[in-house]
């Protein structure tokens, strides 16, 4: 049986750099993955992979029986920085990226959904304002909105709400996870933060320290949903996840610069 | 008593408060107006020692002369100050304006590709620092008048400039909206429009206000050798009548419209930044 999105033998090489090394990934349809691991072990690039940003120098990545050879609105990304346009208005900013994507009745459907995301996500007040006199979790909700209102096979999350504080960071993780509940669209996240790792994702891949990163050990979370972050902190489930998470980075996968 | 005390504190705190909006004003305008007065000066004492040299005086006196009816027409030798100004300008902004469509769509083409870059950028280092002038000729033979022959030369000048601004802004677009856009699979409509240019733009408009700026002095050296009308005319015209005065009007004339053609494009930048 072949999963929704499989990354076969990846090698990445930037000149004499092995950024990846034989990596192998298996990702089922409507799965909440995150990916963690030390900064610099590549787990940026293999999400730019996926997005078709970055090409293999060996293997390959198939999503939904279709190998990836370049970037495409079915890979939609939220960017770290966010990534918006600055000199267009927050509308404008999902619109392009709608109309790039979807034609005549198509659009105008996706133009309704789009818009409903944008007050699901409380930026229809806002949605002449321009990026720039916005707050940084509006920011990241216009990023996010504009990724899901493409409606991609996959939504690449790169370290989504790292810039943010931590009381909108949990808010942000709140209303992402209802609206993956709702579509159980297939979800990346790179992160480095283990108790995000946990309250989102259906597994955890631990990557290796890099150069020539690979896949060091992927944890299933068997925490019932829906969450909810009161309940988690206090179940054994949770303890333990954390636990193993943290002593695993720790000390399994201690950083030479930091020993 | 306590009234009249608070009488007085009041207006002592309104009288500083006035004195301190002075000395705002007063730091602002005083050091310009010290500078030019300065100049004028210099000026003077200068004059006084060379005696071709026209003092500030008997220049202020021939520029509000030429000011007073600045559009007389007595014939195709004999027009006002005024004319000639219209003239050079009409001529800049034409030259500029082809010189820009010229430009502008070249820089696009070497910001966006490096192949057309190392294609283009030996005739761009080669061509761009002969002085314009040297192109006079190449237009009136090919131009057959002296007026387009003027234009062509400012719209060479205004090409380097935005040329290579435009080429610039373009290819330091950050890498972060070059994955953005492929990421959604922006249409090549919406990465020049909506990305390229509204990124580049102040790049673009550093371009034309270099542009315009060398434009406008390089216009009076084409006009003297041009003939007709125009400021530089004037200027060749007022030296064979030798009439100094004139000369050093149309100079003040000719800066203070050069100021105001680039306070324009600083505050369209303003505007753009924001």
């Amino acid at each position: 049986m072949r999963a929704y999105l499989e990354i076969f033998n990846l090698t990445v090489r930037f000149g004499n750099n092995i950024i990846l090394n034989e990596l192998e990934l298996l990702v089922e349809r409507g799965e909440f993955v995150s990916i963690i691991g030390h900064s610099g072990c590549g787990k940026s690039t293999l999400l730019s992979v996926v997005a078709g940003l970055v090409k293999p120098s060996e293997g390959s990545v198939v999503l939904d029986g279709k190998e990836i050879t370049s970037p495409g609105p079915d890979r939609a990304m939220v960017f770290q920085n966010y990534s918006l346009l600055p000199w267009v208005s927050v509308y404008e900013n999902v619109m392009l990226a709608v109309k790039s994507v979807f034609k005549g009745e198509d659009l105008e459907k996706a133009k309704k959904k789009a818009e409903s995301y944008l007050k699901l996500a409380g930026l229809w007040e806002h949605r002449n304002k321009l990026p720039s006199q916005i707050s940084g979790g509006m920011k990241q909700r216009t990023a996010l909105v504009r990724a899901l209102s493409v409606d991609p096979k996959v939504l690449l999350l790169d370290e989504p709400f790292g810039a943010l504080d931590a009381l909108t960071r949990s808010v942000l993780q709140d209303e992402l996870l209802r609206i993956w509940e709702k579509d159980k669209k297939t979800m990346l996240m790179v992160t480095h933060d283990v108790e995000e790792a946990i309250y989102m994702s259906d597994r955890i891949v631990i990557m290796s320290n890099g150069p020539s990163a690979k896949v060091y050990d992927i944890v299933k979370v068997n925490i019932k949903r829906p969450r909810t972050r009161e309940e988690m902190i206090r179940s054994k489930e949770y303890i333990d996840l954390k636990e193993y998470l943290i002593y695993t980075l720790r000390e399994k996968l201690k950083k030479r610069e930091v020993a | 008593m306590v009234n009249v005390e608070k009488g007085i504190r009041s207006k002592l705190l309104s009288f500083s408060v006035n004195f301190r909006k002075l000395s705002v004003i007063a730091t602002a305008i005083l050091p310009p107006i010290f500078g030019i007065f300065l100049f004028f000066l210099f000026w003077f004492f200068i004059s006084i020692f060379i005696k071709e040299l026209p003092g500030p005086i008997n220049t202020l006196k021939t520029l509000f002369e030429l000011l007073s009816n600045p559009f007389y027409d007595l014939g195709p030798n004999d027009k006002g100050i005024g004319w000639q100004m219209l003239a050079s300008l009409k001529r800049v902004f034409l030259g500029f304006l082809i010189g820009s469509l010229i430009a502008l769509p070249l820089g696009f083409l070497i910001g966006m590709s490096s192949t057309v870059r190392r294609v283009l950028n030996p005739v761009v280092q080669v061509l761009r620092p002969v002085s314009p002038m040297a192109w006079f000729p190449i237009g009136l033979a090919v131009l057959k008048a002296s007026n387009e022959a003027s234009i062509f030369v400012i719209a060479i000048t205004s090409l380097w400039p935005t040329l290579i601004n435009t080429a610039l802004g373009i290819s330091s677009l950050p890498e972060d909206y070059k994955n953005l856009s492929r990421v959604f699979g922006f249409p090549l409509r919406y990465y020049i429009l909506k990305v390229l240019l509204p990124y580049s733009l102040p790049y673009i408009l550093t371009g034309f206000r270099l542009s315009l700026g060398i434009g406008w002095m390089v216009i009076v050296a084409s006009e003297m050798l041009a003939g007709g009308v125009g400021i530089g005319f004037f200027v060749w015209d007022s030296w064979n009548a030798l009439n100094l005065e004139n000369v050093l009007s149309a100079i003040l004339l000719i800066g203070i419209v050069g100021l105001f053609i680039d306070f324009f494009f600083a505050k369209l930048m303003e505007r753009v930044r924001r």
